[in-house]
């Protein structure tokens, strides 16, 4: 079976590089019929990996190396992309993918440049597969067979890790074929208005998943590792922040390139970075030249590929920018105070931001060349990242509603005295009845006004309330992220100045108090699951009447020989009581177990505004009546 | 206005952003890199600074880990090739793979008698998995 995966493999290997140079000769039927095709193939090729899991096949070098026969299904399919050569095999499916599905879906009705981004397209595919099929291939046989399988990392047996590479793998690998568009513009010699409306739903195609990716991995961090937080400024956390920022300034930028036909050099620079910076975080997180937290199988030989890899797009792609770049036509006219002079200044400032990331992740290498061992942590991105940011937080609702060319600046004063006068409130309430840092206030102001500006656009756009429904989705989709935006800003101040955390170590019986709440151990007792077994503790925690019964676990995976934690989450309606249980100690002849308690307040709004900017960019990619229609030429 | 002039404002702009966030990177990393110390780099370099934040990384010396407030807080001391120590303590639940012998990394801060409180401690990961700090020592060991 495998073996037809492979064959396959290579045949969809062959046929990407004939759909890059038919499509580059300009052959938009041959070039979109191959790109169909190679994805038909690499399917096939995939499922041949997914089945090899499914029925635990321990002749397939990876799945004796990665899966187990105990293992629960769910987990045995989602083991196939759970280890690098899987991965890698779904980076090519979704390559090809998104090369078959533009084949089907781009109307232009310009047919040299699509079918020079499928040319494009076909090529990354090909380069990829090549990676694939020579330095990390899945297909390989083991001979003779092990009669059982090494198991799958434990940390890795979640439900919201099965998805989460997927997700993250069609953001990142989504912005392949804006890379493929932008090239093909720049071959062309045209980023105007009709590539500008391509290039967007693409865009918001790689955008949405690779929000949902994140904000599943930040999601699964914050209950699976036991330490309470989200966000911990991990270099592979930042390889997948990066490509997001970039891409966020990306969905700016081409508005105007769309409505106004500005910005178009800017544009296309910003297409290529997004795919640029996506293959940089892969080689962040696979070659092991950073620490992060996260467990990663790295190997420094396909580190070495990768950044070669990096430096072909890049040297080709930016060598085409610096050719052409220069002979784009300009657009229409406009003034610093005006919605382009906005949106310039929003990227401006995200691309200061990615930068200031960039600098924090990679630093430690620099130090390193000097001689020095050195991390970065979030002290320094608090400095730098969050203030920058909070720049164009802040301007986003005064700015929002400015006019393209020229702004019409009548109601500035109101909006000024309307911002001063919420810091100001919130400043007051902050020192006064609720009683926290100043910082913390002016975040909760920022949030509030972020919420409200967005709310206050769609009125002034709808004109009339009865109209508000009626407004093109597009509206809708950017309200919501400003909102989702506005949501997560009030959630993570909240959470990041509000937690509460403890140490307890209690014997059975024993009791404890945590941010207001007395938790007591009831038990605890052995259990066993389909492929480990586990400490289960029995906590109640009391608070003022309410109860509530947390069972956090330690669960131990022999096949991996390795201990996990199961923490046990209480919504208590305004935020998270966390238990996380630790190992058994030995005090003064007494059992005690050490438990780590957190108090997370309103973190599942940080959630739900990020998950709302995601369920915007798909709102985004609806066509709406006007742009369903095939495009002149 | 004219393309030059928006251009000039825009680079102008651009520049001021970038200089603002050089100057805010550069303060930002010479007070928050953290500096790795293991027992032998103690010894040569002394002390930093009581209060700011460093990583300090090596085995845990088998015998010396005990519990303090009712067994919430462990001390250990930290050991490498040298004859230094480092003592450390930590208030909290220790990782899964946290064990005496085996390589530890702790982010935190020492005091002015010398003993290093962690924030944070980070042990190996799984068998395929350790901080890149304590590879070096792996192979010299």
């Amino acid at each position: 079976m495998i073996e037809a995966g492979h064959f396959a493999a290579f045949l969809a290997l062959a046929l990407s590089l004939a759909q890059g140079v038919l499509g580059l000769r300009g052959e938009r039927r041959t070039a979109g019929l191959l790109a169909v095709t190679a994805f038909g193939l690499m399917a096939l090729s995939f499922l041949t990996i997914v089945n090899a899991f499914v029925t635990s096949d321990f002749s397939v070098a990876l799945v004796a190396n990665n899966s187990h026969t105990l293992k629960p299904m769910v987990y045995k399919i989602a083991g196939a992309w759970g280890n690098h050569e899987g991965s890698m095999a779904m980076w090519c499916l979704v390559t090809v993918g998104f090369g078959a599905a533009a084949a089907a879906m781009m109307r232009t009705g310009r047919e040299l440049f699509e079918a020079r981004a499928l040319g494009v397209q076909g090529l990354l595919a090909t380069g990829s597969l090549a990676y694939l099929l020579l330095a990390s291939s899945p297909y390989l046989r083991l001979d003779p067979a092990p009669f059982q399988g090494a198991g799958l990392n434990p940390l890795l047996q979640d439900p919201a890790l099965a998805i989460h590479p997927p997700m993250l793998y069609l953001g990142y690998v989504g912005y392949s074929f804006v890379f493929a568009l932008a090239a093909a513009g720049l071959m062309e010699g045209r980023i105007d208005r009709v590539w500008a409306r391509e290039a967007r739903g693409w865009s918001l195609a790689a955008f949405a998943p690779l929000t949902f990716g994140i904000a599943l991995g930040s999601y699964w961090a914050y209950y699976e590792l036991g330490w309470g937080g989200w966000w911990f400024w991990d270099p592979v956390e930042n390889a997948s922040l990066m490509p997001w920022l970039i891409g966020a300034a990306l969905l700016h930028s081409v508005v105007v390139t769309e409505k106004r036909e500005g910005f178009a050099a800017w544009t296309a620079l910003l297409a290529v970075l997004a795919f640029l910076f996506s293959i940089l975080g892969a080689f962040l997180v696979r070659s092991g030249v950073l620490t992060s937290v996260h467990a990663f199988a790295v190997d420094p030989e396909r580190g070495t590929l990768l950044l070669t890899g990096l430096l072909v797009y890049g040297g080709f792609a930016l060598g085409l920018f610096a050719l052409r770049a220069p002979k784009l036509e300009g657009g229409k006219a406009w003034t610093l105070l005006s919605r382009e002079g906005a949106l310039m200044a929003n990227n401006v400032v995200l691309i200061v931001a990615t930068l200031t990331v960039l600098l924090g992740t990679l630093f430690p290498l620099i130090a390193e060349a000097f001689g020095r061992t050195i991390s970065v942590g979030e002290p320094y991105f608090n400095l730098t990242f969050v203030p920058i940011l909070a720049l164009i937080l802040i301007l986003l609702p005064v700015v929002q509603g400015w006019a393209w060319g020229k702004a019409d600046l009548k109601g500035w004063l109101r909006w000024a005295v309307g911002g001063a006068a919420l810091v100001l409130l919130f400043v007051l309430l902050g020192v006064g009845p609720l009683d926290i840092p100043a910082g913390a206030a002016f975040g909760l102001a920022v949030g509030v006004w972020l919420v409200g500006g967005a709310l206050w656009e769609l009125k002034r756009r709808a004109i009339t309330p009865g109209r508000v429904f009626k407004l093109p989705l597009r509206v809708w989709s950017m309200t919501l992220a400003h909102v989702g935006l506005g949501l997560f800003v009030i959630g993570a101040v909240v959470e990041t100045t509000g937690r509460y955390e403890a140490t307890l170590a209690l014997p059975e019986g024993g009791s404890g108090e945590v941010a207001g709440w007395t938790i007591t151990l009831d038990e605890v007792r052995s259990i066993e699951g389909p492929n480990w077994y586990a400490d289960r503790a029995v906590l109640t925690a009391r608070n003022a009447g309410q109860t509530a019964t947390l069972t956090p676990m330690k669960r131990f995976y022999p096949a991996a020989s390795m201990p996990t934690t199961e923490t046990a989450i209480h919504k208590t309606g305004t935020g998270d009581l966390y238990a996380a249980l630790g190992e058994q100690r030995d005090v003064d002849g007494e059992a005690r177990w050490v438990f780590r308690i957190y108090y997370n307040p309103l973190v599942d709004l940080l959630f739900a505004g990020v998950t709302l900017i995601g369920l915007a960019g798909l709102i985004g990619l609806w066509p709406s009546r006007r742009t369903a229609k095939p495009a002149e030429a | 206005m004219r393309a030059r002039t928006r251009r000039l404002y825009t680079f102008g702009i651009a520049a001021l952003l970038v200089l603002g966030a050089a100057v805010l990177a550069f303060f930002a990393l010479r007070e928050n890199a953290n500096l790795f110390y293991t027992p032998e780099v103690l010894a040569e370099n002394g002390l930093p600074q009581p209060g700011r934040e460093v990583k300090v990384g090596g085995w845990v010396e088998p015998g010396t880990l005990t519990y303090a407030d009712d067994g919430a807080t462990m001390q250990f001391t930290v050991i490498d090739n040298s004859p230094s120590t480092i003592t450390v303590r930590f208030t909290g639940v220790a990782p899964d793979l946290f064990r005496e012998g085996q390589g530890v990394v702790a982010t935190g801060s020492f005091d002015q008698a010398g003993t290093f409180t962690a924030r944070q401690l980070l042990a190996k990961h799984d068998e395929n998995y350790q901080p890149r700090e304590l590879k070096p020592l792996e192979a010299g060991g």
